[in-house]
């Protein structure tokens, strides 16, 4: 029974949607694919963790886009939230219009 | 990929076979109801406005009522004014002529006041309902269809599971050639630029800002940042890491193909495939410009649970939060909180809701419509009165 869920086959973290113990194996269908991921630490429900290495300055997808970048490296299995990602709405978007105008 | 549908003689299709009475003015919206109640299979839409419109207030009341009547899921219109208003009900029924389909029109001052004018409107709708009886329904590819998407009620399962299935059968219907529509430009804040890179030109992309910006600035301009402080100190307690995340967890609904334009508010998709709908989000005003811009059915996710409906399009309602589901089953059409189960996966939840779409399309009532859920109202505060 699969306890994550992972919105799009590009999406480098999976959504938890029960609370999940610390080693505990996790099923997740990517795309046609099934796989088995080991959570580094609790991840409670509603929480992402990472389904492959992202290392510093990488971006962060779900639902098959970018929803921010990792502030330090990010190991198979880790907690993926605040504490290591952030946005890069105002930054991107301030750039793209400077570049328009 | 099909569903059974009337074939109307402009070529565009219809899921269901509407006799629609449309009132051009709050002074007419009795009789109106007064025909409408008189014939089977006969609806009605009124609202509070008809009269002193000027520019594009005008042409926002004249295409949502106009919209509604070329709507391939209305067979025959009827429109009902009084006379002396801006809205002229011949210049209504001249738009909704435009479809090809019999319109006709009366006047409450001509007809000699209210009973009169009521008589006259049954026996016009009589006939009108006598010539739609006709139609009958055919095999229609789904490529014919203009899915319309909205959400409201929102909870944490929205995000997680309804949106994302939704996606899932919207990205189907445009593979299949068929065209969606994504209203409530106020949640796309914060993954406009995420929108802009699947548009397909530049022009489409830069259309995407304008309209995000129209919004923030115009809130700005009354002292509100509708940006706020996003997300939320709970947003973030649940889960939620970014403001990217947030808005995608609403636009994901719309699937991932990339955009074709930006409409207007009840504006007709000029070709197939994902168009964004300039609108501010709100849920009876989104699914009647969805309705107006030619949605044969809509796709609506709901995570607290609510009763709306359109008067002319099937409204399927769809949640992942069980517990709504269960107190609110007379509303709720589809319940996939299987995928929070881990019973279904999202590919598996998303077939389910085509399926549901392709049946609805082809003639099985939604809950909102066995409860006579028929709610208009036209967007205009944010255009016109800010």
């Amino acid at each position: 029974m699969s306890k994550a869920i992972v919105m799009d086959p590009k999406d480098n973290v999976a959504t938890v949607v029960q609370d999940i113990e610390q080693g505990t194996s996790v099923t997740v269908t990517v795309g046609d694919q099934t796989r088995e991921v080991r959570v580094k630490r609790r991840i409670p429900f509603g929480h992402k963790f990472a389904l492959s290495k992202i290392s510093k300055g990488e971006r962060v997808i779900k639902y098959g886009e970018v929803i921010g970048f990792a502030t330090q490296p990010i190991d198979v299995g880790e907690h993926v939230h605040v504490h290591n990602v952030e946005s890069v709405y105002t930054e991107e978007v301030i750039k793209e219009r400077r570049e328009k105008e | 990929m099909s569903f059974q549908g009337f074939r109307r003689d402009d070529g565009t299709v219809g899921t269901r076979n509407h006799l629609l009475v449309v009132s051009t003015v709050v002074c007419a919206n009795q009789v109106a109801r007064n025909v409408a109640g008189s014939v089977e299979n006969a609806v009605h839409i009124t609202h509070p406005m008809g009269c002193g419109h000027l520019g594009a207030d005008f042409m926002r009341v004249l295409s949502t009522l106009a919209g509604f009547g070329r709507n391939p899921n209305v067979a025959a219109a009827l429109v009902v004014g009084l006379g002396c208003e801006n809205m002229q009900a011949k210049l209504v029924a001249d738009e909704i002529a435009k479809s090809k389909k019999p319109v006709r029109y009366i006047n409450i001052q001509d007809e000699g006041g209210t009973l009169k004018a009521t008589r006259r409107g049954i026996e016009i709708l009589l006939e009108l309902s006598r010539e739609a009886s006709q139609y009958e329904r055919e095999k229609c590819d789904l490529s014919e269809l203009i899915l319309g998407l909205q959400c409201g009620g929102s909870d944490a399962t929205s995000g997680l599971a309804s949106n994302p299935a939704v996606g899932v059968a919207a990205d189907k219907v445009v593979e299949a050639g068929g065209t969606v529509i994504l209203p409530e430009a106020t949640e796309w804040i914060g993954a406009e630029h995420l929108l802009a890179k699947r548009a397909v030109s530049q022009e489409v992309g830069e259309k995407i800002y304008a309209t995000v910006d129209k919004y923030i600035k115009k809130a700005l301009q009354i002292g509100i940042d509708i940006r706020g402080a996003q997300p939320t100190p709970g947003n973030i307690e649940g889960g939620i890491t970014t403001i990217e995340e947030k808005s995608l967890g609403t636009i994901c609904k719309a699937g991932n193909s990339p955009i074709q334009g930006v409409l207007q508010y009840a504006e007709k998709p000029p070709g197939k495939g994902l168009y964004l709908m300039d609108e501010p989000g709100l849920d009876i005003e989104s699914i009647t410009g969805l309705a107006a811009a030619g949605s044969q059915l809509i796709v609506f996710t709901t995570g607290r649970g609510t009763p709306t409906g359109s008067p002319i399009a099937p409204v399927i309602k769809v949640t992942a939060n069980h517990n709504t589901y269960q107190k609110m089953s007379d509303n709720i059409d589809i319940d996939v909180s299987t995928l929070l189960q881990g019973k279904e996966t999202l590919q598996q939840a998303g077939e389910r809701i085509l399926k549901e779409i392709q049946k609805v399309a082809t003639g099985k009532q939604t809950k909102a419509e066995t409860l006579k859920n028929r709610e208009f109202a036209i967007y205009r505060a944010w255009e016109h009165m800010v």
